[in-house]
């Protein structure tokens, strides 16, 4: 286990290394002349060279590579010519909003995800089945932005059941930085009135995202518990007269439940990026709407910085979710060393 | 069967025009006692259909602009009501099915091929190229396809043609892994085996022998992934990164309705609604593929 826990953090360092390199690369390839955008269109000639000089736009690539490099073990991501402050500080102020949200869809997702799939493979081909599916098949077809705009359209604007597009009231005052998860802040702070008014804020862009994730879930719950109730063991439990309930948590969900691990990790990720078109519908100040700004107006510190931190997650939760599945079968280390 | 009957050619080319007509005589029956897969089919004849006659199905100029008819609500004049320019939406959105095929195909017809290229060589080679290739793939993996592809998009300028470029960017390792993992499981057969003694080059066993091997695996996986490349394409026009105005690509056409939200809902939902069902449709069509092309479904 530890010999296979050390070789995935290897490889995971390769990885790093090459998040940093393709980064660099897409950072190479920006058509548009930054530096024209800092300095303005009206800029003399002599200022442009002299911000040229400042960034080290001047040098060859391999030493601007090299000092990108350096920049980067030191965490020094630059600064952002959007927002004019360190980009280290504008991820680490719009993060916890984007962790805060996907976290809440991933929860939306597994306690309506894991029974949705349970019942259908219970009660297969019954209407229960049918409705899970055809909400599965919505789900993983539905453009997230489109969603969202509708949602938006039906119980902001028209029914008036949700508050505005956004993270909290503007007449409400945050509380204390911890976390930075408004949620649990709030709580800390026993400020009630901000705790529920950020709940009612997070509902619907959680919906549209859980709503996204829950398709995957179900789906893998239903095959993989499908799988499980054909075999002998399920069958011995019954005949011994275990009452229905008891098989199907005790002796079935367990098993199922292996496979559909790495779903929940791979949907975590997945929730990262439609973070991306969720964020910027609802004016959530998270990680996605920053980078969907500096994108578009190619803040080339900004899009490196937040890229890479993005990447870096995705692999995080890709290597936890390796780890946690070879725990839970050990198969997995068995064969591979 | 006893190996030293000799079956003359024109009898063994017989046999096997019958085994191929077996197979799509199968193929046909599964396909059709699949019902969503009917419905699935159904939809991107349908979507092909009006990408093709666009022109005769469509009741406006796309491109024309009416300004004291903008923002109209749908009426027989105009089926989806206008936009903030005074287009007709309905012509819009037919002639959006081009745009959204056009990325589609394109998508497919360079990430796919070019994943299969790698995966074989990859795999088939192997050692030190094996090596270097599949942490290539690691590095693009390790990205959320969409921010790849936005990060690409971004970096090499908005429109269609870098929209492809940048969405086959970040599709192309998953058909690689794929391709690979292939590869491995059929290279040491004995009938490669036997090839390679009979003096067969390296690119004769990989093109010849192995490729056809992968095929249906990558279709079947292309196939399930068509619905997320449309998804991505338009995501990639919502944000501004992908059709840039006037083309009427329809994640963008949601993009330009959204300030006129509250009273004229339908210059953002319909062409929303066009994505849903397209998509579907692909989703439910590769799911079906995938059925078909099942060596273990087909026994049943």
């Amino acid at each position: 286990m530890l010999q296979y826990i050390l070789r995935r953090l290897f490889t995971l360092i390769i990885t790093l290394v090459g998040i940093m390199v393709v980064t660099f690369f897409i950072s190479l390839v920006v058509p548009l002349d930054p530096l024209a955008s800092i300095a303005g269109p009206q800029a003399p000639q002599e200022t442009v060279e002299r911000l040229r000089t400042l960034y080290g736009f001047d040098q060859p690539i391999y030493i601007q590579f090299g000092r990108y490099m350096q920049r980067l073990l030191h965490a020094d991501l630059g600064t952002s010519f959007q927002t004019g402050r360190p980009v280290l500080d504008d991820i680490i102020q719009y993060f916890p909003a984007t962790i805060e949200l996907a976290t809440i869809s991933l929860i939306i997702s597994i306690i309506v995800g894991i029974p949705l799939g349970i019942l259908s493979a219970v009660h297969r081909n019954s209407v229960i089945d049918h409705f899970s599916r055809v909400l599965s098949l919505i789900g993983v077809s539905m453009p997230v932005f489109w969603l969202g705009l509708v949602l938006l359209l039906i119980f902001y604007f028209k029914l008036g059941w949700f508050p505005e597009p956004g993270r909290l009231d503007i007449m409400l005052i945050e509380p204390e930085r911890i976390t930075g998860l408004l949620l649990i802040d709030s709580l800390i702070a026993l400020d009630f009135e901000v705790f529920w008014d950020a709940l009612k804020h997070i509902v619907l862009p959680a919906s549209v995202l859980g709503l996204y994730g829950l398709a995957g879930i179900a789906r893998i719950v239903r095959s993989s518990m499908l799988d499980v109730l054909s075999q002998e063991y399920i069958k011995t439990a019954r005949i011994k007269g275990l009452n229905e309930f008891l098989v199907l948590t005790r002796h079935a969900l367990r098993n199922a439940l292996v496979p559909a691990v790495t779903v929940i990790g791979l949907t975590y990720g997945g929730l990262l990026e439609g973070s991306v078109l969720t964020e910027t519908i609802f004016s959530w100040p998270g990680l996605g709407r920053y980078l969907a700004s500096a994108f578009l107006t190619l803040d080339l510190n900004a899009v490196v910085g937040g890229t890479m931190l993005v990447a870096l997650m995705f692999s995080l939760v890709n290597l936890m979710v390796d780890l946690i599945y070879a725990f839970l079968n050990p198969q997995i280390t068995l064969t591979a060393s | 069967m006893n190996i030293t009957t000799v079956i003359d050619k024109s009898e063994a080319r017989r046999r096997r025009w019958e085994a191929r007509r077996r197979y799509l005589k199968e193929s046909y029956i599964l396909w059709r006692r699949n019902r969503l897969m009917v419905v699935g089919t159904s939809i991107i004849v349908f979507l092909l259909l009006v990408a093709a006659i666009a022109p005769l199905l469509a009741t406006h100029d796309p491109y024309e602009q009416i300004l004291p008819d903008r923002l109209l609500a749908p009426s027989p004049d105009h089926y989806f009501g206008t936009d903030s320019l005074g287009r007709d939406i309905y012509s819009r959105v037919v002639y959006g099915s081009r745009v959204t095929l056009t990325i589609a195909c394109l998508v497919a017809a360079i990430s796919a091929p070019l994943g299969l290229v790698i995966g074989v060589f990859s795999g088939y080679i192997g050692g030190a190229i094996d090596e270097i290739l599949m942490r290539l793939s690691d590095v693009f993996l390790a990205f959320p396809k969409l921010i790849l592809a936005i990060a690409f998009a971004a970096a090499l300028g908005p429109g269609v043609e870098n929209a492809i470029v940048a969405i086959s960017v970040a599709n192309w390792p998953s058909y690689a892994r794929l391709a690979r993992a292939e590869t491995l499981s059929v290279r040491n057969n004995d009938y490669i085996q036997v090839i390679r003694s009979m003096g067969a080059s390296k690119l004769r066993i990989m093109v010849g022998h192995i490729t056809p091997m992968c095929l249906s695996s990558i279709i079947v996986r292309l196939s399930l992934d068509m619905g997320t490349i449309i998804l991505t394409a338009a995501g990639l026009g919502f944000l501004g990164l992908g059709a840039q105005p006037p083309v009427p690509e329809w994640g963008l056409m949601v993009s330009d309705g959204r300030q006129f939200l509250v009273d004229q809902w339908w210059v953002s939902t319909l062409p929303g609604i066009a994505i849903l069902i397209v998509v579907m449709g692909f989703n439910l069509m590769g799911d079906g593929i995938r059925d078909i092309l099942d060596p273990h479904q087909r026994q049943s």
